[in-house]
């Protein structure tokens, strides 16, 4: 495989466990990824289904009692479960990039817009504080802000939601890193504003080259957005495949669920579809399909684990009952 | 901003007033003033005198009015002991005082600081356990009972420190100073030490808190994602945010400490305003009493007032509060 | 991440359940243990010790600054802990000593728990500018220095245990006024207090029967801690000689007393005192941090 056929990011097998007093959490358990160069990836899932803990464990930003025990990320050919902290923190920030939920949260209160981007640079290169500084303004108008020098001698309570968070996206990406890892960016948001901030990320990233990871229990946020789907549920992956093809044929009963509980034009006055039961608790998880406990169609086998089946190329899912094909 | 310091000026102001009276019942009303204002050893001609002088057949409106006349004249009348204004008794000796003090908060920030960072770091760790154990000693003994100790291994048993006195000082204008030589330095090393430990374990208490409060936010996160250096995370985005509560209460604690130095200039026979105040009560010298207390409250009032400004200087969002 | 569920605890009383919880921290078992014993020790003084210091005939004068261990050749006793410089046996001064602490501290925290409590529940249950006054009050004593307020007061009143007592209880009312307040604004909006009011019971029947009970656990936890406050503070006004009179001297006038012969290498006269000041200092502290620690409503679940 050449260096340009190999793909940005490769998860195999990532397991990340906390170890509380409890138990341990299998937060993530065994996820697989691949992602290509300027590839946009919908990574959804309940919450508690571990697509958080996957995104940050590809950061490496797990906090104890946290850790990543097993599996490997491959990054541009690097290990980066293995990869010494010192080195990891160059590529944080740098090739790898996070926007966070909350942008009321995600910048902070005491310091500066200004200080906040360019500390952003100059950790990663020697650069004058005034080159740093004309590089945080050129990035502030990319994303859509009007009269960025105000903006930059703000401080982060004097501005709006939104306002937040274009900044906290300029940030990542003022060192035009290879990967954004987005985690519900939008959630937080006004609706009004949602659809804004998601077109605008978009379409930079088509402009940049880089690849994203959009993090969302939102099937319906992905579906204009992502070129592929993974759909994650209690730590595993269940299904994958481009956004066409898993919304029109999903193959795992729980992405059907998902997909039917969007609103859509045909839903239109009949009552929204409902998963039933809830998302299990990840601590002392049974062997099998975690999802057959609320799956209609399980049977004895689900009682084991199912395999990840391939179907094609980048087409996968994990059920011994595939729904797609009965419809 | 300009209303909220004229309004907290204000307050000031009342408390003083308030504090005044409260000082003027306790100490003019409360039992015989002329016994607290006339020395033991005085005749019962002086004693008519110091009466008619006082004018204590007037209102009681009218003493106190004059009380405050006087006072606010810097005239608290004179010690019995020297004849000295009882004022500039307690203004010669507030250098020492201030020196003992600075250099106790210097090292309880110094010391408390990093160790509550420390603590609250890895709060689970030995490290930190031996810290808040250590800090649990430094915030229930009194103060002259470390100083006791100290005194008695470093004083007497290692003969490394002098236990008394604040040895030679330097005259710079009206102050005497004694921390311009090296033997001024060795002299407040160990009373600065008693006072400063308590106030160290303290600010451990209260930095260990305010770092496990703002660890887990999310920008302390997100300024991790973006590569920063463990350096400037925790010397910038932390030491930053958790700078306001170790200021308000560093800024409060100064004005405990100075209160405390009574104590400590006792223990180390330190030449302070503190020990002039023990020995004042002591000798019934009450004008000294009296004046300590009204600069005391004035001091304590006016660094208040101080802190609650530094607070906004700091903490950008409080300003905004306030403008609302 | 989900929450691990903790298991519903079995029936049990209340109180076996608190002792159950308590028993889970070794130190501060430890802490119980050894305040009990130096307790023990105060309230028994005059039959355990095996001299009384203030009897001053018993006194071998010639015995005086004996180190620990030395036996009197006058009387042939052991003075375990040596002798002070009035020939007084430092452990029986001690044991008379802590029982005059122990004595000053647990009055004056009793005085001000009972002042602080009824102050700050009635500002609280009437409200108002009732509530206002009195808490500036509060706020502006806070704003204070105890030891500072406690050593003007003692200047003003003279020397002698009661005023001691008084000027304790002066500067520590304020912690329980204000932590009485905040509890019982909580409780006020409580259903219970909602249907009592609508029963027509009178306000002070409301206040002391119904609201008070749920007030005490931070109370407790409070004049716990205070305790140890009580005695460190009264330790420092007597050791700085405006605390109790000669004739009663507490753990803080026998340091004092021992201070100048600690220079000259006879640290007994201080030290044995001052270790037993702050072991019961530091024992309080651990059982009172703990109790903090299982009757904190928050930490509860």
């Amino acid at each position: 495989m050449t260096a340009a056929e190999r793909p940005l990011l490769s998860v195999e097998r990532l397991q990340t466990h906390f170890h509380t007093r409890a138990g341990v959490v299998k937060a993530v358990d065994g996820v697989d990824l691949t992602l290509r160069r300027g590839e946009i990836l919908g990574l959804v899932g309940e919450s508690g289904s571990g697509k958080s803990i996957t995104g940050f464990s590809i950061l490496g930003l797990i906090d104890p009692p946290g850790r990543i025990s097993g599996g490997r990320i491959g990054f541009d050919g690097r290990d980066l479960v293995t990869l010494p902290e010192a080195e990891r923190r160059r590529l944080r920030g740098k090739d790898i990039a996070m926007i966070f939920q909350d942008p009321s949260m995600t910048l902070n209160p005491v310091l500066r817009i200004d200080t906040q981007m360019i500390e952003a640079v100059q950790a990663h290169e020697k650069i004058s504080r005034q080159a740093a500084l004309r590089r945080a303004r050129d990035v502030l108008v990319a994303v859509g802000i009007p009269s960025p020098d105000e903006r930059l001698q703000a401080y982060p309570f004097e501005l709006s939601g939104g306002m937040r968070q274009r900044i906290a996206i300029a940030i990542a990406m003022i060192n035009r890193p290879r990967l954004i890892i987005a985690d519900e960016p939008t959630t937080a948001l006004d609706v009004s504003i949602q659809g804004q901030i998601i077109h605008e990320v978009k379409a930079l990233c088509r402009q940049t080259g880089t690849a994203l990871i959009w993090i969302t229990h939102d099937l319906a946020v992905v579906a204009g957005l992502a070129d592929r789907i993974a759909v994650m549920y209690a730590g595993r992956v269940v299904e994958t495949g481009t956004t066409a093809e898993v919304i029109r044929n999903p193959q795992h009963p729980y992405t059907q669920g998902l997909i039917a509980s969007v609103p859509s034009r045909e839903t239109r006055g009949h009552r929204l579809y409902q998963i039933p039961g809830m998302t299990p608790s990840l601590l002392n998880l049974p062997p099998g399909c975690a999802f057959s406990a609320r799956c209609a169609h399980a049977t004895e086998t689900c009682r084991t684990a199912p395999e990840l089946t391939e179907t094609g190329a980048g087409r996968a899912f994990r059920c011994w009952h595939p729904v797609g094909d009965r419809r | 901003m300009l209303v909220f310091v004229i309004n907290r000026l204000l307050q000031s102001v009342i408390v003083l007033l308030v504090m005044s009276v409260l000082v003027f019942v306790g100490i003019f009303l409360i039992g015989d003033p002329t016994a607290m204002l006339v020395s033991p050893e005085a005749t019962d001609l002086e004693r008519q005198m110091v009466r008619e002088a006082l004018g204590l057949d007037r209102s009681m409106l009218v003493q106190y009015l004059s009380f405050m006349g006087n006072a606010l004249q810097g005239d608290f009348g004179r010690s019995f002991l020297t004849g000295q204004p009882a004022l500039q008794l307690i203004l010669e000796r507030m250098p020492a005082t201030f020196e003992l003090v600075i250099v106790a908060m210097g090292f309880a920030v110094l010391m408390g600081v990093p160790l509550g960072m420390l603590a609250g770091m890895r709060p689970e760790a030995p490290s930190s356990r031996a810290i808040m154990a250590l800090s649990i000693f430094g915030f229930s003994l009194p103060t002259f009972w470390i100083g006791l100790m100290l005194i008695m291994v470093f004083a007497v048993q290692l003969g490394l420190l002098p236990a008394s006195g604040r040895g030679p000082t330097v005259e710079v204008g009206p102050l005497k100073l004694s921390l311009l030589t090296l033997q001024g330095w060795y002299h407040v090393a160990l009373p600065a030490l008693t006072l400063g430990l308590a106030k160290a374990a303290l600010l451990i208490r209260v930095t260990r808190a305010a770092t496990r409060e703002v660890l887990p936010m999310d920008y302390i996160k997100f300024a991790r994602a973006k590569g920063l250096p463990a350096r400037r995370i925790f010397g910038v985005h932390l030491l930053k945010n958790i700078m306001i509560p170790i200021l308000t209460v560093s800024g409060l604690e100064f004005g405990q400490a100075i209160a405390f130095a009574v104590v400590t200039e006792s223990v180390f026979s330190w030449p302070g305003m503190g020990k002039l105040l023990i020995d004042s009560i002591i000798t019934l010298d009450r004008p000294v009493v009296v004046a300590y207390v009204l600069i005391m409250v004035f001091f304590l009032v006016i660094l208040n007032l101080v802190v609650d400004l530094l607070y906004m200087a700091i903490d950008p969002s409080s300003r905004e509060k306030v403008r609302d | 991440m989900a929450a691990p569920m903790i298991p519903a605890a079995k029936t049990a009383s209340p109180r076996r359940l608190l002792m159950q919880r308590f028993a889970e921290s070794p130190l501060a078992v430890l802490g119980l243990g050894t305040l009990l014993l130096l307790l023990g020790f105060a309230a028994l003084a005059p039959w355990v010790a095996p001299q009384n210091p203030y009897d001053i005939g018993a006194l071998e004068i010639f015995d005086s600054q004996l180190p620990p261990g030395s036996v009197s050749e006058f009387t042939g006793t052991t003075y375990w802990l040596g002798t002070d410089g009035q020939a007084r046996d430092v452990l029986s001064a001690m044991l008379y000593g802590m029982r005059t602490s122990l004595i000053v501290a647990v009055t004056s925290v009793l005085g001000a728990l009972l002042i602080g409590t009824t102050i700050g529940m009635v500002a609280a249950y009437i409200g108002g500018w009732v509530d206002a006054v009195l808490m500036r009050i509060v706020d502006l004593q806070l704003s204070f220095p105890a030891i500072l307020v406690a050593l003007v007061l003692l200047s003003v009143l003279g020397q002698g245990v009661d005023k001691v007592i008084l000027a304790l209880v002066i500067v520590q009312w304020a912690y329980f006024a204000r932590t009485a307040r905040s509890t019982a604004m909580v409780e006020r909006n409580r259903e219970y207090v909602l249907a009592a009011r609508c029963l027509n019971l009178g306000s002070r029947r409301i206040i002391f029967r119904h609201m008070l009970p749920n007030c005490l656990p931070p109370l407790i936890v409070i004049a716990t801690i205070d305790l140890a406050h009580a005695i460190a503070a009264e330790a420092t006004l007597s050791f700085l000689g405006i605390g109790v009179p000669v004739t009663e001297p507490s753990l803080g006038m026998l340091i004092a007393n021992g201070f100048e012969f600690m220079m000259s290498g006879q640290y007994w006269i201080s030290f044995f005192p001052g270790m037993a000041l702050a072991l019961l200092i530091l024992a309080i502290n651990l059982v009172g941090d703990h109790l903090r620690d299982i009757l904190n409503p928050r930490n509860a679940q």
